[in-house]
């Protein structure tokens, strides 16, 4: 029972942190620009089939892996040109209609030119393995790298915003956004650099979990609406509130889905608490993402909104 | 008594225009314009009940399309358990809709802004997923109903023109209900708080029931626009409530333009005729159709209410 | 002398190291004009959002009517008597004039909770609102929406809104700012003539409205109540004169 609490609550870590290299880069987007970004899935999205189509191509993992951090950074970068930009000093409103005409788009083009059928990318052959972890339970190698990698991005980030002067704006826009501006900044450099930057972490995030799940178009999907759940739960602009909110966020999931059912046993009869743990499961994160807000209704770490 | 205004005339043109076309469709020969047709007074039903929120109370909903599901389920539920009566259908599903919007309303505007949009998308894929799991109506699948609601004990609603005159009904009649409600003391206590809410509060008015009030009775009419769509589609799955939904509410409302009850209509119409007219050309329909929304927002802020405006003169 | 109508006591707010209203007490009492007066900064608006219930005090306490007010949310207090105008207008753009006051008649003229008659039609909302605008000069205005007025006119607006929820005790913050001459001399009038009814709290910059009207003045600087007492006494004290008269803008 122990083993399986330690591999589950590893793999809700994993989790976590794929929620934390996509939630990264749209916490500050929304902090920073107050800008709704729906289409921050596809770009996670767009990491993994860039990966797949390139590991089919190339047959070489880490070389495709190097190449999909510029793919997805200059995919960031021309949908800021293009579209984003114009947008900044728009309603909440005209930023939905046109990200979600984005992801319209943007998904229908990933249909055209891979196929609605999932890919699956080759495990590189360094991290096929698995390590003991207690007892006889062995956990994957590939695994524990994504954690290790997810670890590396979330210390430079914060090495990032807490000791540059571009992590100093960073963090003075996400209090003050007019602040930035007082400051004589070109504020639509930073705007196009976060957005890019932020378009790079969760194309990465697509691409390194390309191996374990498969790479399909509802992929942005499914994702995007917990990395809201994770930005909304650790505070709009909060880098470091997204780190934890993410880490909670996937851990509750994944344990609520194994150890729900098992818990309610306890309390119920069988065959009722299976339905019960099923039910429930899937909606804990959305539970607690409303109890959160309940009591603190800017998130953990986010500014209160004077009222 | 003043003329008549602008928006309300455009409303009654279209609900003729609608009437007219069962009639239509069979002289030409294309009787499956009707359940089209039927589809978008279906949205346009949803995206009325959404503007009396985001348009006039500033309560950006991204959770809406739950409204619909618990709507279309109200008939699933009711129908195995032998209930068939259209108004027992709609009462279930006003009742259900009125209760899940008193709880998630007063949770949700307790936030502001971005966290509001986000916390009615949580209980919008709270509702999603306890569909997914609700076994005994077919989970993720769905459930087809064995027939149409009745009316009166009489099969009216079987025929697709007597569907759609039905659900037309409806529309007219919400619509003249939120008309005068937009321009009651009401509506203009809750147009006030968009406004400014502090403002409103120093006159003396604490913009929460007001707020929640309006969260309510918006929440129900969806409802009433997902008892039509079930009887529509004579299907009922948790997909009516994905966040996809809830963003094409949003979208229809936003095309059409916000706050004035007629784009809203105006903004369910087009959407649908354009979903509908581009999937006829390709599959690929939806790369078109997210060209177009992207195009619109960038290039004709406000929407169609936007554009008719600018092409009067009158600034946008 | 009479009970007062508002007492404050050692009312206290912080922002971080800043202290914007430090231990201030002060009595307002019924029938008087009450001019706070202080340079730019002191926290006279602060004062008021506290007053009002737009802000939380850190510490202290106010009584209205004899009854503590300190945690009652703005608009009860305004359906109490306590009415506020704003120095930075805070109107409803997309309303008509006509509509902005009387959205303030219908808050306190029965229930708003009614969803089908017009409230355009309701003869009763649109006299009084019409009064209102009229006892500051207005009228001629009334179908203006309020986001297209003159800065002026807004002014006035607000002030007609105020005066619509029917004040026991109006605080004014800078009421006067950015009146022309014409509508500056037309509002201390409606002051004069209003004194037997309402209650004020007047911040105001024009001293020599202040020096007219005002029963009462204390000056306030850096968050705290340095002197206070008649117009007369204040124009003689010293210490007022070095801190707030002596750089009196025009
Ligand atoms: N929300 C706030 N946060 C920080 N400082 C504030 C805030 N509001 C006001 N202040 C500061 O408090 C002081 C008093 O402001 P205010 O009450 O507006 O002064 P006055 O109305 O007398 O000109 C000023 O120094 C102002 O900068
Ligand atoms: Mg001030």
């Amino acid at each position: 029972m122990f083993n399986l609490f330690l591999l589950q609550l590893l793999n809700g870590a994993q989790f976590g942190i794929l929620l934390f290299l996509v939630a990264a880069g749209l916490t500050l987007v929304f902090g920073i620009m107050d800008f709704i970004n729906l289409a921050h899935g596809v770009l996670y999205m767009i990491g993994g089939y860039v990966m797949a189509a390139l590991s089919a191509a190339t047959g070489n993992f880490w070389l495709s892996l190097a190449l999909v951090l510029p793919v997805t950074l200059a995919v960031g970068l021309v949908l800021e040109l293009l579209v984003f930009r114009r947008l900044y000093d728009r309603s909440h409103l005209d930023q939905v209609l046109a990200t979600f005409g984005l992801v319209l788009v943007l998904s229908e083009l990933v249909k055209i030119l891979w196929g609605a059928a999932p890919l699956s990318v080759a495990m590189p052959e360094a991290l096929a393995g698995s390590i003991p972890l207690a007892g006889l339970m062995r956990y994957p190698v590939y695994r524990i790298a994504v954690i290790g990698a997810g670890l590396g991005v979330a210390l430079a980030l914060w090495f990032v915003i807490a000791r540059t002067r571009v992590g100093m704006l960073l963090r003075a826009g996400a209090a003050n956004r007019a602040m930035v501006s007082a400051l004589g900044v070109d504020i639509n450099r930073l705007f196009m650099l976060v957005f890019a930057a932020g378009a790079m972490l969760a194309g990465f995030a697509g691409a390194i979990v390309s191996p374990i799940l498969s790479v399909d178009p509802g992929m942005g999907d499914s994702i995007l609406i917990l990395t809201f759940v994770v930005i909304v739960i650790g505070g709009v602009g909060s880098v470091k509130g997204a780190f934890l909110a993410a880490l909670l966020v996937g851990i509750v999931d994944t344990m609520g889905r194994m150890f729900g059912p098992i818990l309610l046993k306890s309390l119920m009869e069988p065959a009722a608490a299976a339905q019960a743990g099923r039910t429930i499961a899937p909606m804990l994160v959305y539970i607690l993402m409303a109890a959160v807000l309940f009591w603190r209704p800017s998130g953990l770490f986010g500014r209160s909104v004077a009222r | 008594m003043t003329a008549m205004p602008p928006r309300l005339r455009a409303a009654l043109a279209i609900f003729a225009l609608l009437a007219l076309v069962p009639p239509l469709a069979h002289w030409i020969g294309q009787p499956f314009l009707i359940v089209i047709a039927t589809r978008m007074v279906v949205f346009a039903i949803a995206a009325l009940s959404l503007d009396l929120i985001l348009g006039y109370g500033a309560m950006v909903s991204f959770g809406h399309a739950a409204y619909l599901g618990i709507g279309a389920y109200a008939v699933a539920v009711l129908s195995r358990a032998g209930v068939t009566d259209l108004t027992l259908h709609l009462l279930a599903a006003i009742g259900a809709a009125g209760i899940f919007a008193l709880v998630t309303g007063a949770i949700s505007l307790r936030t502001r802004g971005v966290y509001f949009i986000m916390i009615t998308l949580a209980f919008g894929q709270m509702a999603y997923f306890f569909f997914v799991s609700f076994s005994a109506l077919g989970g993720d699948d769905g459930t087809a109903l064995a027939a149409r609601s009745t009316v009166l004990g009489q099969d009216w609603l079987r025929s697709e023109p007597g569907l759609f005159y039905a659900t037309l009904g409806l529309l007219v009649l919400i619509f003249a209900g939120l008309y005068r409600l937009t321009l009651s003391r009401f509506g203009r206590v809750l147009s006030g708080t968009r406004e400014s809410a502090l403002r409103m509060q120093a006159v003396g008015f604490r913009p929460f029931p007001y707020q929640l009030t309006a969260y309510v009775i918006s929440g129900c009419l969806c409802a009433v626009a997902g008892v039509m769509l079930a009887n529509q589609s004579a299907y009922v799955s948790p997909s009516y409530m994905s966040w996809h939904r809830s963003g094409e509410l949003i979208v229809m409302l936003v095309l059409g333009g916000i706050g004035s009850l007629t784009g809203a209509i105006a903004g369910a119409l087009a959407t649908v005729a354009l979903e509908e007219g581009l999937a006829k050309y390709s599959e690929h329909w939806r790369l078109g159709f997210g060209l177009i929304l992207v195009l619109v927002a960038l290039a004709a802020p406000g929407g169609i209410a936007g554009l008719i405006r600018r092409l009067k003169g009158a600034p946008a | 002398m009479s009970a007062p109508l508002l007492q404050v006591r050692n009312l206290s707010k912080s922002y971080a190291a800043l202290k914007v209203t430090d231990d201030v007490s002060l009595d307002v009492h019924p029938g008087e004009i009450h001019a706070i007066i202080g340079p730019n900064g002191a926290g006279k608006t602060t004062l008021i959002a506290q007053l009002s219930g737009q802000l939380r005090p850190d510490s202290g306490h106010v009584h209205y009517m004899g009854q503590d007010i300190t945690r009652l949310p703005m608009a009860a207090r305004v359906r109490m008597g306590l009415a506020r105008s704003f120095q930075l207008t805070t109107l409803l753009p997309g309303f008509t004039a006509l509509e902005n006051v009387a959205i303030a008649v219908q808050a306190r003229e029965g229930s708003s909770f009614r969803f089908f008659r017009a409230a355009a039609s309701e003869r009763a909302l649109n006299d009084q609102a019409m009064d209102a605008l009229r006892d500051v000069g207005l009228n001629s205005r009334a179908t203006q929406l309020a986001g297209s007025l003159s800065h002026g006119e807004k002014r006035q607006l607000e002030l007609a809104v105020a005066l619509a929820t029917r004040p026991r005790l109006l605080l004014l913050d800078e009421p006067l700012a950015g009146t022309g001459h014409e509508e500056a001399t037309l509002l201390i009038a409606l002051f004069a003539r209003l004194r037997s009814r309402v209650t004020m709290m007047l911040i105001e910059h024009d001293m020599d409205a202040v020096f007219r009207l005002a029963d009462r003045v204390s000056v306030l600087v850096y968050g705290r109540i340095i002197a206070s007492g008649t117009p007369a006494e204040m124009r003689a004290d010293a210490a007022v004169r070095a801190a707030y008269l002596g750089e009196e803008e025009g």
